[in-house]
């Protein structure tokens, strides 16, 4: 007889993970790609399109523009929370009770809800009634964020800062408190100046953990859409207007599904081939 | 180079130290000659960490000054003392080569390049690190990482003294009798003045010329291996060195003679009775007893056999007193007499050892 070396219950057991991601993946992703390449009316009749909306979405003026806007954003954010992230988590303290009071106090914008971190900068940036747009205008500063472009910038990429930097901070801090109290007295014997020290022992070890809050942090910013869409609404005009806001505005605003199934794809595409060139960069630094 | 000292030293990881055991560190003047190689020895928990620590400047005693030669160091930093130190875990600057990791320091102090590299080079060669050079210092072995800490400390020629913590407790213990080779001979070629902490004694017995024993925060005694085997200064020290430890039992004295058991014990000189002592104990060595045809009368209570002697456990009431047997010697039968050598017997007054 010959042995059984497979044990095939064990596919019983990886079942409902696959049932879990099939529907909440898969199928959904399926959809999509069903939807990206064909015209329907509705009454679930389809007609063929080819890569007709692929070549429509990625020739649009608009999809580049949002494109870029949410390219811009999220570069902006990234250079602002990842320094600054790393120099709070830096300047926090090492021991006593303060650690505490700082880790709960670094963690609260983290829990609250989206859509609520939206209506809160909503009302606190308002020109007339807001606390900070009134404080902007007293200093003389004409600032009205549902009108001015610019302004509209400031006070989103301001929220983003606000709700996200704690994410780099925690898991900077995270980092640094894992480098034994020896490396810090060996560099003290060594004569390290506090720069050397940062450069050659505390980002070294931090390195890890940086990866992870880039990657997550460039995720999530890349993919927008609460918040902005609470605070602005995508304007004025469309100068807030992200990839994921544009794209709600083609499926559900305009129902164009077959635009807006492309462009998911083509979006869903990106973000995994910068996070893909992200991983293996670092990685390959790693290596080396 | 210069000698160390160390003057009226005490230290407190408390604010405000009030009773006897707040004190990490008791109130201590030790002095270390220059070239020696020390051995600081004691038990985790004892202070050895703190006292280097506040010879290399990491920490500012509560009470009391160090000295390097005539220059008074108390608030000095590390980097300016000009101390080496290598941790129990190796240090290494992970992203630089082994090059690099050993340039570290003397770049840092502004040395001018073609220095550095002979300088370096020169260490790298007496390290068995050359071949290594070029390659990432976060590949190597931990030994190979401990010789890079070690590296660190020797390029710089004006070191004041080198400070080992426990430098072999993470590497394999084949390696650590070739490493500490290493160490005695660089000690030898180089005499810079050196502090090995350890809590082992063997490391210690065979490193140092000097041995520092310490135990709750206090040094009991300072001594070559020898002293420390033969003349131990307090009780504490002839449990902790010797395996097995020295006997401590419990005495009387009676006309200068200590009398164990009622018997008097003869020792090498008399001893003035103690008024003030609380204990007092004799000490002797499992070296130094024998079996007799008369004296202490004790019972055999087991045998081991420890390849070139026997340990013998012999009762006598509630005392165990254990004794080394050369290997093929025989043993009497359940009941004998033991007989202490009274130029290895001391007598201790509270643990301190009675002159």
């Amino acid at each position: 007889m010959a042995t059984k070396t497979q044990n095939s219950r064990a596919w019983l057991f990886v079942l409902p993970v696959v049932v879990l991601v099939a529907f909440n993946a898969l199928i959904p992703l399926m959809t999509v790609v069903n939807y990206s390449v064909q015209e329907t009316f509705g009454d679930n009749v389809f007609f063929w399109e080819g890569v007709k909306w692929f070549e429509q979405v990625l020739h649009s003026e608009r999809f580049h523009a949002s494109l870029l806007r949410q390219l811009m954003f999220t570069s902006i954010i990234l250079m602002i929370e990842v320094p600054l992230g790393v120099a709070i988590a830096l300047s926090m303290p090492k021991k006593g009770i303060g650690v505490s009071v700082c880790l709960v106090l670094m963690a609260l914008p983290l829990l609250i809800p989206w859509n609520v971190v939206g209506a809160m900068w909503n009302i606190f940036a308002l020109p007339d009634i807001g606390l900070l747009g009134r404080m902007i205008n007293g200093l003389g500063i004409d600032y009205n964020f549902t009108q001015q472009p610019g302004a509209a910038w400031f006070t989103t990429i301001l929220m983003d800062v606000w709700h996200w930097t704690s994410l780099v901070v925690l898991l900077a801090y995270a980092g640094l408190r894992s480098i034994p109290d020896a490396y810090y007295q060996a560099a003290k014997i060594d004569g390290a100046t506090p720069w050397a020290v940062f450069r050659f022992i505390q980002l070294p070890k931090m390195k890890r953990v940086l990866t992870i809050a880039i990657l997550l942090r460039f995720m999530d910013s890349f993919m927008i859409y609460t918040e902005p869409f609470v605070l602005t609404g995508g304007g004025p005009g469309n100068t807030t207007t992200f990839l994921s806001i544009d794209l709600v505005k083609i499926a559900l605003g305009q129902f164009d599904l077959g635009p807006a199934a492309a462009m998911s794809l083509i979006y869903f595409l990106i973000v995994l081939l910068l996070c893909w060139v992200f991983y293996t960069l670092m990685m390959r630094h790693e290596a080396q | 180079m210069s000698e160390i000292s160390l003057r009226e030293l005490r230290h407190s990881y408390l604010e405000t130290p009030q009773a006897d055991a707040d004190w990490a560190l008791k109130k201590m003047s030790v002095d270390w000659s220059e070239g020696g190689a020390y051995a600081l020895l004691g038990p985790s928990g004892c202070g050895k960490t703190t006292l280097l620590n506040i010879i290399s400047g990491l920490l500012t005693p509560t009470e009391g000054e160090v000295w390097f030669g005539d220059k008074n160091v108390t608030n000095m930093p590390p980097d300016q003392r000009n101390i080496a130190q290598v941790f129990q875990f190796p240090v290494v600057y992970d992203t630089m080569t082994v090059y690099e990791n050993l340039c570290f320091p003397l770049r840092n102090r502004g040395i001018p390049a073609a220095e550095v590299d002979r300088k370096v080079r020169e260490i790298a060669a007496m390290l068995d690190l050359d071949e290594m050079l070029p390659r990432r210092a976060s590949g190597l072995t931990a030994d190979g990482k401990q010789k890079i800490s070690l590296g660190r400390g020797l390029v710089r020629s004006d070191v004041n003294v080198i400070m080992f913590d426990e430098p072999l407790t993470v590497i394999d213990p084949h390696l650590k009798w070739v490493l500490r080779s290493k160490l005695k001979e660089l000690h030898q070629r180089i005499g810079t003045t050196m502090i090995y902490v350890t809590h082992d004694q063997t490391e210690a017995l065979t490193f140092a010329d000097q041995v520092v024993v310490m135990h709750e925060g206090t040094v009991v005694q300072i001594g070559t291996p020898v002293d420390l085997f033969e003349r131990p200064r307090h009780t504490f020290v002839g449990h902790f060195i010797g395996s097995p430890g020295m006997n401590v039992l419990p005495c009387e004295i009676e006309n200068g003679t200590p009398l164990f058991a009622g018997q008097p014990i003869p020792v090498g000189h008399a001893i003035a009775h103690r008024d003030g002592a609380e204990r007092l104990e004799i000490g002797v060595r499992p070296e130094f007893i024998s079996f007799a045809a008369e004296g202490i009368p004790v019972e055999i209570v087991k045998v081991s056999d420890a390849g070139r002697y026997s340990i013998v456990d012999a009762r006598h009431g509630e005392h165990v007193i254990k004794l080394l047997v050369p290997e093929g010697d025989s043993l009497p039968a359940e009941s004998a007499h033991i007989h202490f050598d009274p130029g290895h017997t001391q007598v201790y007054a509270d643990g301190w050892m009675v002159n």
